[in-house]
């Protein structure tokens, strides 16, 4: 199936078929991971250009990583020590960044829907890294990757998702995407921090922790920012992580088999204890592993797509 | 140019006046000076031939930002009322959020002495309530109801302070000049982009409920009855706002409503474009609320068509949608989009719409015009229910582009504009 998309900014955007091509593509890309010399030439002469805007380690390094296994040339220009300080617009980097040529721009932005803007007006791929509240796709395709792996199959699992899901991209993603898997989501939290209509996503809706992840095949948890404590929505992260902490004691409660992931970075003894975190049941380690080889498949397939649209003379 | 002038053979539509016949109009002097068929004209009075064309009282819009002075980058006097020609306006009446504020006479007498020098449609300044539209302290009403304010807002911003706002309603009865509220409470509303639904969710956006806009509307309501005060609600945008504002006449509180274009015709599934043109205060609601806004418009709880024309540059517009600019252009799409939107497809009757963009708010702010009873100023917009059009952002008067209709095709809009006996337009 040749890869017909020039961007990557939603998993909305993505059908079944597409979320197994990527899948497919990272399960392959994952022996590179494990070779003496982690290098093939996949997009040797490539220019993948990381644009951050946000503070990231994780995400930053794992595009970095992945476009360097492929023999891409990698720059990082994050807002820092960058014309952004200049009081330069996103759009007017962006086109300075264009005119250097580069294949592919990943952006992390902390207005929802930069990364559209940014795919409206460049005529290269952009893939979106974390953009607001809106979407983190490559997130969400990771977390496929490590459920398909550790359960073997997607379709019919029950996944709930807890905490702030009212300002987390992950969680976004991660419903539109688990969705046309087949996966019945759940997402749990104090009413102040699920998002209007939620329901509407095609989700079942709880407060209730222990009610919502007594079935689960999968629990993720979301980090929760301290501010939300300042804008009113929660009192205190002491009664957060009472009421919404997963401890030890509430995974008792849950299924033998059930895997706990986290997006990161975690934020230890308020949404989940740290036992729980480094138990047997967490896969947290596997998804930031995954994260690479997914990258390295989107950038493999946008890179890819893009060659294949140039010799169509469409630029 | 005389302002001696004869419209031939157009259907002529004074909905006030129960006049719906194809007749001529005589203007003399600028005035009206008689309807009737074949009419004779002194010597050397210039025809306009409209037939075929709807002749209407002139269209008047009572939610217009000019931008001068301050942002001239974004529209000027000159600039703005050329847009209203174009778009069949005789009339605009301007936002004080102007820099320096429209918050004391020398800022009104400088608007319209450039009106009267540049402009080509007449102008009413609106004052600011309070000074700088800090919220803190009564602007100097009484001074500029003189110069010739015929309202007061801190459009842009609401006033929180209720005990304030009470003020400001009683110190401006005596001068009969509503007060105009921008109702939306900035604690509800912080930090929002767009409507707070299922669209926001989505998105990712930060959203503002409804309940922003109908806990203002419910508290200067009250604010109203308590002290005989004329309150205006602009740009109206929910059905519980509507809602309020249905009961509350009905009761006899002195509250009147307008409604924009853009609430009438788009909801928030609009936003999914990030376009930034679909971003403004208040924002595009849900579809319950445009089909509540359209039923007030059609009984008469919404009394005018305002354009809420916010000009913005690409500059301040093109950025990142929680960081662009609130605000649209209107002026010059208003008429064309509502006729083919709501007039042809039969969702509102002609003489209905003729009555909102003219009687209705020349009434609301006991203008000049909004009639075409012999006397009358001779402000006349003539349609061409027919034309066909396609809304062309580079071809605009305006010195901004930033419309939420860019691309739209349809039929029907402003052919010619009068202001005063003289054709301004085309």
């Amino acid at each position: 199936m040749a890869w017909k998309q020039k961007d990557l900014l939603s998993t909305q955007d993505l059908d079944a078929n597409e979320i197994t091509e990527v899948l497919d593509t990272a399960e392959s890309m994952k022996e590179i991971a494990s070779r003496e010399i982690k290098k093939v030439p996949a997009l040797r002469g490539k220019t993948v250009v990381n644009l951050f805007y946000e503070a990231s380690t994780r995400t930053r390094t794992s595009f970095e990583i992945a476009g360097k296994w492929l023999s891409a040339d990698v720059i990082n220009v994050s807002s820092s020590g960058s014309s952004t300080e200049k009081g330069e617009s996103l759009l007017d980097t962006a086109k300075n960044i264009e005119a250097m040529s580069p294949d592919v721009v990943v952006v992390r932005h902390k207005a929802s829907g930069a990364p559209a803007l940014l795919a409206r007006h460049l005529r290269c791929a952009v893939v979106n890294a974390g953009d607001g509240a809106h979407e983190h796709p490559t997130q969400a395709l990771l977390d496929l990757l490590t459920i398909r792996e550790k359960k073997g199959h997607l379709e019919g699992l029950n996944v709930t998702i807890v905490g702030d899901v009212a300002h987390s991209r992950v969680a976004r993603s991660n419903i539109h995407a688990m969705r046309r898997m087949g996966i019945t989501v759940t997402v749990a939290g104090p009413p102040t921090l699920i998002p209007t209509a939620c329901q509407e996503l095609g989700v079942k809706v709880s407060h209730r922790l222990e009610e919502a992840i007594a079935h689960a095949d999968v629990i993720m948890m979301l980090r929760l920012q301290q501010e939300r404590m300042r804008s009113g929505l929660i009192p205190t992260l002491r009664e957060y992580s009472r009421v919404w902490g997963l401890t030890l004691a509430r995974l008792a409660q849950c299924r033998p088999d059930v895997l706990i992931m986290h997006p990161g970075p975690v934020n230890r003894g308020v949404e989940i204890s740290p036992e729980v975190a480094d138990g047997p049941y967490s896969v947290i380690l596997d998804q930031v592993s995954n994260g690479v080889a997914v990258r390295m498949a989107v950038l493999f397939l946008l890179a890819g797509a893009k060659a294949e649209r140039g010799s169509g003379g469409e630029g | 140019m005389s302002a001696n002038l004869l419209i031939k053979d157009g259907r002529v539509l004074d909905p006030g006046a129960g006049v719906d016949q194809v007749e001529d109009v005589l203007i003399t002097d600028g005035r009206i000076a008689r309807l009737g068929k074949n009419l004779r004209a002194p010597a050397g009075t210039a025809a306009v031939d409209a037939s075929g064309k709807v002749v209407c009282p002139g269209f008047i819009d009572v939610h217009t930002h000019l931008r001068e002075p301050g942002f001239e980058y974004k529209e000027t006097i000159a600039s703005g009322t050329r847009a209203a020609a174009a778009g069949g306006f005789t009339a605009v009446c301007c936002m004080a959020n102007t820099v320096p504020v429209n918050d004391n006479r020398a800022v009104t007498d400088y608007i319209l002495a450039k009106a009267r020098v540049e402009g080509v449609v007449r102008v009413y300044p609106i004052g600011a309530v309070t000074k700088n539209l800090a919220g803190a302290q009564l602007a100097e009403m009484a001074e500029q109801a003189e110069a010739g304010c015929v309202a007061f807002s801190d459009d842009g911003l609401c006033v929180m302070n209720a005990e304030l706002y009470r003020r400001a309603m009683e110190y401006a009865l005596p001068f009969g000049t509503p007060i105009i509220s921008h109702a939306e409470d900035c604690n509800l509303a912080h930090g929002a982009s767009m409507h707070e639904g299922f669209v926001s969710t989505e998105l990712g956006l930060t959203g503002q409920p409804a309940a922003a806009e109908d806990a203002m509307v419910a508290r200067d309501i009250v604010l109203a009855e308590l002290t005989g005060a004329h309150v205006h609600i602009a740009h109206i945008s929910t059905a519980g706002a509507v809602r309020m504002v249905r009961d509350a006449r009905a009761r006899g509180v002195r509250v009147t409503a307008e409604a924009t274009p853009h609430h009438l015709l788009l909801t928030d599934e609009a936003v999914r474009s990030w376009d930034p043109n679909t971003k403004m205060a208040p924002p595009l609601r849900g579809k319950r609320d445009v089909e509540a806004l359209r039923e007030a418009l059609a009984d008469g709880t919404v009394d005018c068509i305002a354009t809420d024309h916010a000009p913005h540059a690409l500059s301040d517009k093109e950025d990142e949608y929680a960081a662009a600019a609130n605000g649209v252009v209107g002026l010059e799409t208003a008429v064309a989009v509502l006729l083919d939107r709501l007039v042809r497809p039969g969702l509102l009757d002609l003489p209905t719409l003729v009555t909102r963009l003219s009687t209705g708010p020349a009434r609301l702010l006991s203008l000049p015009g909004g009639s075409l009873a012999p006397g009358a100023v001779a402000d006349v917009t003539i349609l061409d229910l027919e034309r066909p059009w396609t809304v062309d952002p580079s071809s605009f008067r305006s010195r901004s582009r930033n419309t939420p209709f860019s691309g739209w095709t349809g039929a029907g809009g402003p052919w010619m504009t009068i202001v005063g006996g003289v054709a301004v337009t085309p």
